[in-house]
């Protein structure tokens, strides 16, 4: 079995934000991770992988430094990295992005693509449906158990309140949370190994089936109009006080409020 | 692509069992707002097995006109079978907007259904309007009228862009459940139904249900409760939320959760708040031993007030809380808690 896995590189906004003292985000002081959805989808494949073998091929669409998450990839046993890089896919949305990624995975053999259901940057969950669109396979998102079946994939698909649980022939794109399942940590002899295995550096010229029109900031049919930082409501009072000092003050405050 | 053909707000009206998802009615609401604007009207696609009967409630919410696709592969939702059936309706009727609920379904259906008809797609929108863009008009480029303008949080809530697609038909957005106010049901409201049916022709992509598990109902949707008392890690246990819930039931109001609680297994999913939970907007939020994450604060920041119990006097909580209290939770709450029943039995008397 051949396995897709797409991931991303984040900046680390659970590790704490970090802002310039004018109150905008200090984006050069943040460290990058693995974004934890696509490090959830790795994880299921390397699983199906123990379980079943199967050849993990890794993909990230970024700046040379995403490299960084393939490596951390192979470290934790995935086979093979690709690095889908060119100045000319810069500020791609999600239709350029998936645009982008679909023009790469045309050139990859696969049974099953698996993508995070979303990244902590873009929070979107938009772009793997649409790369299953562009490649014509089911798309089934939300995973939260994936089993293989045959030549076919059983799915429990998490929704608000329920889940179905779905199955799908191969080849299929699945989008994992990152609830899954808790990822593998890279081993000092994957590390090792990481740095020998190849990394595959595909530019523009190697996208499969894909039209300049649709690619990069020109090609993005979304343009942001304004972005900023959030304005937040300012802090309101804090007190430090005994138990019951404590109480009389929330109970006064309700009061005010009309809340009792 | 000619722009111009394509005319009317659009909103994809979620059902689950049969059942209008509240999204639906919350969509209407806004539709009618922009569709003032852009003087159109308001249309609703119904998608779904058995369905055409809800189309009055849609019409009491708002829609001037119900597209009914009733067919027996939409009786459950799967990606495929919808995609065809909405991408059918849009590429049919061109619609200049096209609205669909931030949820588990819209989520999976939106981009899906954005790809397949080639246009842009903005998520979890949390302000739509109608305005120019660019936004001001600059010199060698043509600033275009009556665009919508997509407003929404990234960066885990820490930056907010404005996002126009101005080049392609439909202008599509999901939108986050809990933010757009549905109008006051017109009672009685009849609606105008256009029945369509592109056909459906089972293929590779029609997966297969093999299963429905239901989790077990809470009694109240926490995003429809006036008073939140939501409990995060710093609750200790399970066992531990019970004074949570003895408050919650002296104030009327429901407890709900942080993402730390779900994961631990404390509480189940469907009273998570925050970014990847629920966004509420109660009267009265009570965060209790929730330290305040940027992707907690993102889903509750909009209630009218906050009170916030932690003994970390450095929780990033008290940012955002109106009433800061620090102290020991589990000296606190169940005071709180008797007090406040005293305070309630004295009003009555």
């Amino acid at each position: 079995m051949k396995i897709v896995v797409c991931v991303k590189q984040v900046p680390d906004t659970a590790g704490g934000v970090k802002f310039n003292p004018d109150g905008t985000l200090d984006r050069g002081a943040m460290l990058t991770i693995m974004n934890p959805d696509d490090k959830a989808g790795l994880e299921a494949a390397l699983r199906l992988k123990d379980q079943h073998g199967a050849e993990v091929t890794v993909v990230t669409m970024g700046l040379p430094k995403a490299e960084e998450v393939l490596r951390e990839a192979m470290a934790m046993g995935a086979d093979k990295g690709v690095l889908v890089t060119d100045r000319v896919l810069g500020g791609a949305d999600t239709w350029a992005t998936s645009t982008t990624l679909a023009g790469a995975i045309r050139n990859l053999e696969y049974d099953l693509i698996i993508t995070g259901r979303q990244a902590i940057d873009g929070d979107t969950a938009q772009v793997g449906p649409q790369i299953s669109e562009h490649l014509d396979i089911p798309v089934i998102s939300y995973a939260q158990d994936i089993k293989i079946e045959g030549d076919s994939v059983v799915v429990e698909r998490q929704y608000e309140d329920r889940y179905h649980v779905v199955k799908a022939k191969m080849p299929c794109l699945i989008t994992a949370l990152s609830e899954l399942n808790e990822p593998r940590y890279m081993t000092p002899g994957g590390i090792f190994d990481a740095y020998k295995k190849e990394i595959t550096v595909w530019g523009r010229a190697d996208l499969k089936d894909v039209d300049d029109a649709n690619l990069g900031l020109k090609g993005s049919p979304t343009k942001i109009a304004k972005a900023s930082d959030k304005v937040r409501k300012g802090a309101g009072e804090k007190v430090a006080l005994d138990p019951d000092e404590s109480v009389s003050y929330i109970v006064d405050k309700l009061k005010v409020k009309h809340v009792i | 692509m000619n722009l111009e053909e394509y005319k009317g707000v659009y909103v994809f009206a979620q059902q689950v069992d049969n059942e209008i998802s509240g999204i639906a009615f919350e969509l209407l609401g806004k539709a009618k707002d922009l569709a003032k604007d852009l003087n159109t009207d308001v249309t609703a696609v119904l998608l779904g097995s058995g369905v055409k009967e809800l189309a009055d409630q849609l019409a009491e919410y708002g829609a001037d006109k119900v597209i009914v696709v009733d067919d027996p592969e939409l009786k459950d939702y799967r990606t495929e079978p919808y995609a065809h059936a909405l991408s059918s309706v849009i590429n049919k009727y061109k619609p200049e907007i096209m609205l669909v609920g931030a949820t588990a379904i819209g989520r999976d259906l939106g981009p899906r259904v954005s790809a397949r008809v080639a246009t842009g797609l903005t998520a979890d929108c949390t302000v739509l309007e109608i305005g120019d863009f660019p936004l001001q008009a600059v010199p060698g480029q043509e600033q275009l009228h009556n665009q919508l303008l997509m407003t929404r949080p990234a960066f885990g809530g820490n930056t907010i862009a404005t996002i126009a697609c101005p080049y392609n038909r439909p202008q599509m957005a999901t939108v986050r459940a809990g933010v757009m106010q549905k109008i006051d049901p017109i009672k009685g409201a009849k609606a105008n139904v256009e029945e369509f049916n592109p056909g459906f022709t089972p293929d590779n992509k029609y997966v297969e249900i093999l299963d429905i598990v239901k989790s077990v109902a809470e009694t109240v949707d926490i995003m429809d409760a006036k008073i939140l008392v939501s409990g995060g890690r710093g609750v200790g246990s399970p066992e531990n939320f019970k004074i949570l819930e003895d408050l919650a039931e002296v104030l009327g109001g429901t407890v709900s959760c942080s993402r730390a609680v779900v994961d631990s297994g404390w509480k189940p999913k469907d009273l998570q708040v925050g970014q990847t939970g629920k966004t509420v907007r109660p009267n009265v939020y009570f965060a209790i031993g929730i330290s305040g994450a940027i992707q907690h604060v993102a889903g509750m920041e909009e209630s009218d007030i906050i009170v916030a119990i932690n003994k970390d006097a450095d929780a990033p909580i008290f940012d955002v809380a109106d009433y800061g209290v620090v102290g020991d939770l589990n000296k606190i709450v169940p005071k709180l808690t008797e007090a406040l029943k005293a305070e309630i039995a004295a009003a009555k008397a």
